[in-house]
């Protein structure tokens, strides 16, 4: 009774935090800033949701492929999420305008693809 | 009929998950360049695949989570196919 409460509460969370997610990828003005977005929020989500299955079915097998589909979203978001802003770089798509710092600005060699130093 | 705690959570999550589809879905045909509709298109293979676990509760049937697992492995290769295209295509 008490875990399909906390079940209950968990599920909500996590849509919730990929009702986050869509809302900052739709409002955020800047490529970089949307993935930042998009990416972080909704593995957390679905995270979240699976945790409220783990307690809500408490069964061995749901545990097991619970923990492998979170293991493989936490660790294949960051190399998607990599791959994409560096193509963004590389297609030269303009920051936002409120951009403080471009640490690759004038550094990074974009026919060689060699990082200089100071 | 629909009473039990779990049951309304599923309901609630299955409707804000809606909204979410719809604004990734907005960002996706709107998006001003490429990498914009990889991200969107990314995002919405993760609501999907939270549609399919708020459905679960729905229906008590646990043997769906095998088309989240499928989804998992799929979506980040297709990100990954998309972006060393692009790549590819700028240099």
């Amino acid at each position: 009774m008490i875990g399909e409460w906390i079940a209950a509460i968990l599920l909500v969370l996590g849509s919730l935090f990929m009702l986050l997610s869509a809302v900052g990828t739709w409002r955020f003005p800047d490529i970089f800033t949307r993935m930042h977005a998009a990416t972080k929020a909704s593995s957390f989500g679905v995270g979240l949701m699976l945790a409220a299955g783990v307690v809500y079915f408490n069964d061995g097998w749901t545990i097991v492929q619970s923990v492998l589909i979170i293991v493989f979203i936490f660790l294949t978001a960051p190399v998607a999420a990599h791959m994409i802003g560096r193509v963004a770089y590389l297609l030269k798509i303009p920051l936002w305008e409120k951009t403080v710092v471009d640490e690759l600005q004038n550094r990074y060699d974009l026919k060689n693809h060699e990082l200089a130093s100071e | 009929m629909t009473n039990s705690p779990i049951e309304v959570a599923a309901l609630i999550s299955l409707a804000l998950m809606m909204i979410s589809f719809f604004l990734a879905f907005a960002r996706l045909a709107r998006g001003p360049s490429t990498p914009d509709r990889i991200v969107a298109l990314d995002l919405i293979t993760v609501i999907t695949m939270g549609t399919i676990v708020s459905y679960i509760f729905l229906t008590k049937q646990v043997v769906f989570l095998y088309a989240v697992v499928v989804l998992a492995l799929v979506a980040f290769l297709g990100t990954v196919a998309y972006a060393r295209f692009l790549e590819r295509r700028a240099l």
